[in-house]
């Protein structure tokens, strides 16, 4: 038999690592592992969990009432990521052809936003779409003297607030890539019979798709698991996800079903993480040669 | 032979970025199947000039004639006319392959003759080898050579080069050079190179440029620019040249410790006047056997062997800076010289070019 020997280098690096990974191990594993757990029991009669193993909860994720949520969570998180990642590439665009000294501060206002509290911004929300809120006053103003519209508590106002909320993620995924693409690679396009738009689409887009696809995981993960928006801007009217968990552990005491749509609502993201992981890694070398530096 | 046809004419240009001109009034002709430099030192306008001509910049004023036709607010995708950038520009994502026929499928062209014409133009700049490489696995030679033919296929009327062989090192550039000369013969296609290089102008062009603060100060053969500058500023930027500052007089320069410089004294020059005679350095002899208009004795400074020939560093009467000296390494071994050895010069009117000062 050998004895191995830790070398004082790896050693080291252990001890710095052991924090951050007692921190994950404490506030991650074991409350992810506890509610997977969770999810494989009965519900007791009076709300209480009733230790005996069972798939049910599984089977109930996919009853066509809650895959419904599911789906309708889902369109809600792609059409707010669609509409977050066309706004928020077309404002990086715009920052990264802006001024060299001009683009940090364009940038700074893109996440100032962010400096508020997540609630507050999205109160504000409900004092711009109430049916006498601000927009409403704003028609008056220009003449209109029909009812009110009706904005808040739709579809429309919980996307239009997660759009609002995660635009800044997808401003700045967008902004790394396209600032440092070598602007004569554009100019080469044009150069060799290109217009405008195929030179967007042949060599400009295909480029800063890491970009798009970091901004838009986030904007997708983000969205569809979030409670807080469609509670508030939704008015309790348009269920996701997010609200089902919550109604399960706080309103319908049903933790083993709602530890299993929460293990459902991670499998979605860890999936939607995994492919955009692969596709960034085979971007990489793209994204690394089309900086202009790469090439002298 | 027959006069060579202008395919561009470039008519009273300008260019001005706020209050700053870059390119003042300039007018030149380029002729069919030319290999045309434009030189000068950085900020003197080639780069604003050659943007102009690809239609990445609009002139404030004046014409570009291609074939008679003003192209100055055509839009670059819509130019017979393709440029090869100085970082080459290739596009990443794409294999070498994809950047040469990139600029072919946007002129519609049948696959078929997208493929023979990026087959015959990769062999012709031998890259075969490499057409399934993305640019990141080519070295600096191979990227310039994929730049080249991917403007080379479209067929353009005109190839603008900006600065094609700075970023290689000193030893592939002397062959990269001829190369492209090779090149430019074989596909008959007309180059305009942008250099700050004066020997490469005058190693590569047909006719030259020489710009400075956005004017033109000449434009000519290599030869002529080389031995009958416009100007004081080309004689001191094409090649080497000693002054000897003084005043003109009725036939050539009386210099400040009373030595008189005989040589052909221009027109425009009164005497009395301030103005630099001028000698390039293989133009003066040491220890002259015939009596030549032009003598001065000098000590030898320093001595460069530089294989072909030897260049001397030597103190003169004549001016403030040591006169730089080209002899052959022939000649130098007939009579060796060394460091502070007393020397004589001469050297023929003929050789001699005043300028106002």
């Amino acid at each position: 038999m050998r004895f191995t020997i830790v070398s004082p280098t790896r050693l080291r690096s252990s001890l710095l690592m052991a924090p951050a990974l007692a921190w994950l191990t404490a506030l991650m594993v074991v409350p992810c592992a506890l509610v997977l757990a969770l999810a494989f029991f009965r519900r007791g009669i009076y709300g209480g969990i009733e230790y005996t193993f069972t798939l049910e909860n599984f089977g109930l994720v996919f009853d066509p009432l809650y895959a419904g949520i599911f789906l309708n969570s889902a369109r809600i998180a792609g059409t707010a990521t669609l509409i977050a990642v066309i706004i928020g590439y077309a404002a990086a665009y715009a920052i990264s052809a802006a001024p060299r000294r001009l683009q940090p501060v364009f940038l700074f206002f893109a996440v100032l936003p962010f400096w508020s509290n997540y609630l507050i911004r999205t109160y504000a929300w409900i004092v711009l779409l109430n049916r006498e809120g601000l927009i409403t006053q704003l028609l008056r103003w220009f003449g209109y003297t029909g009812e009110p519209p009706s904005m808040l508590y739709t579809e429309g106002a919980v996307i239009a607030g997660l759009v609002y909320n995660y635009l800044p993620f997808v401003i700045l995924a967008c902004y790394a890539p396209l600032s440092r693409l070598n602007p004569e690679l554009a100019e080469a396009s044009r150069d060799l019979g290109a217009s405008a738009l195929t030179t967007f689409r042949r060599v400009i887009l295909p480029l800063t798709v890491p970009g798009i696809a970091a901004g838009a995981v986030f904007v997708f993960v983000l969205s569809i698991g979030n409670f807080v928006t469609p509670a508030l801007l939704g008015g309790g009217r348009f269920q996701m996800i997010g609200n089902l968990v919550y109604d399960q552990f706080l309103t319908a005491n049903d933790w083993p079903f709602g530890a299993a749509l929460a293990m459902a609502l991670i499998a979605i993201m860890l999936l939607v993480l995994m492919t955009q992981a692969l596709l960034a890694d085979r971007a990489a070398g793209r994204a690394a040669e089309a900086r202009g530096d790469a090439d002298g | 032979m027959s006069e060579p046809r202008t395919l561009l004419a470039i008519d009273h240009l300008s260019k001005n970025f706020g209050r700053v001109t870059a390119v003042d009034g300039i007018s030149l002709d380029i002729r069919e199947n030319e290999f045309f430099a434009l030189l000068g030192p950085s900020g003197c306008g080639k780069t604003t000039l050659l943007r102009m001509l690809a239609g990445f910049e609009t002139p404030n004023d004046g014409r570009i004639l291609l074939d008679g036709r003003d192209i100055a607010r055509t839009p670059p995708n819509k130019r017979p006319v393709n440029l090869m950038f100085q970082s080459y520009a290739l596009f990443p994502h794409m294999s070498v392959r994809a950047n040469v026929s990139y600029g072919l499928e946007m002129e519609r062209l049948p696959a078929n003759e997208i493929r023979s014409r990026v087959d015959a133009i990769l062999a012709t700049t031998e890259l075969v080898p490499f057409a399934d490489r993305k640019p990141e696995q080519l070295s600096g030679g191979q990227k310039q050579r994929v730049a080249l033919a991917r403007a080379l296929v479209k067929r353009p009327r005109l190839l603008l080069l900006d600065e094609p062989l700075g970023a290689l090192d000193k030893k592939l550039r002397g062959a990269m050079q001829l190369e492209l000369k090779r090149l430019q013969h074989e596909v008959g296609i007309t180059f305009v190179i942008v250099t700050h290089d004066q020997e490469e102008s005058l190693v590569m062009a047909d006719r030259m440029a020489v710009l400075k603060d956005g004017r033109l100060l000449q434009c000519d053969t290599p030869h002529a620019v080389y031995e009958h500058p416009a100007d004081r500023f080309v004689a001191d930027f094409i090649g080497v040249m000693n002054f000897v500052p003084g005043k003109v007089t009725a036939d050539g320069v009386l210099a400040a410790n009373g030595a008189r410089i005989t040589g052909k004294v221009p027109a425009a020059l009164s005497p009395g006047a301030s103005a630099v005679a001028s000698v390039r350095p293989e133009r003066i002899r040491l220890f002259p056997s015939v009596e030549t208009a032009n003598r001065t004795t000098g000590t030898v400074e320093a001595l460069a062997y530089q294989g072909l020939d030897l260049q001397l560093h030597i103190r003169t009467p004549l001016s403030p800076k040591p006169f730089l000296v080209r002899v052959t390494a022939d000649a130098a071994g007939r009579r060796p010289v060394s460091a502070g050895d007393t020397v004589e010069l001469g050297w023929d009117p003929a050789d001699v070019r005043i300028f106002a000062e």
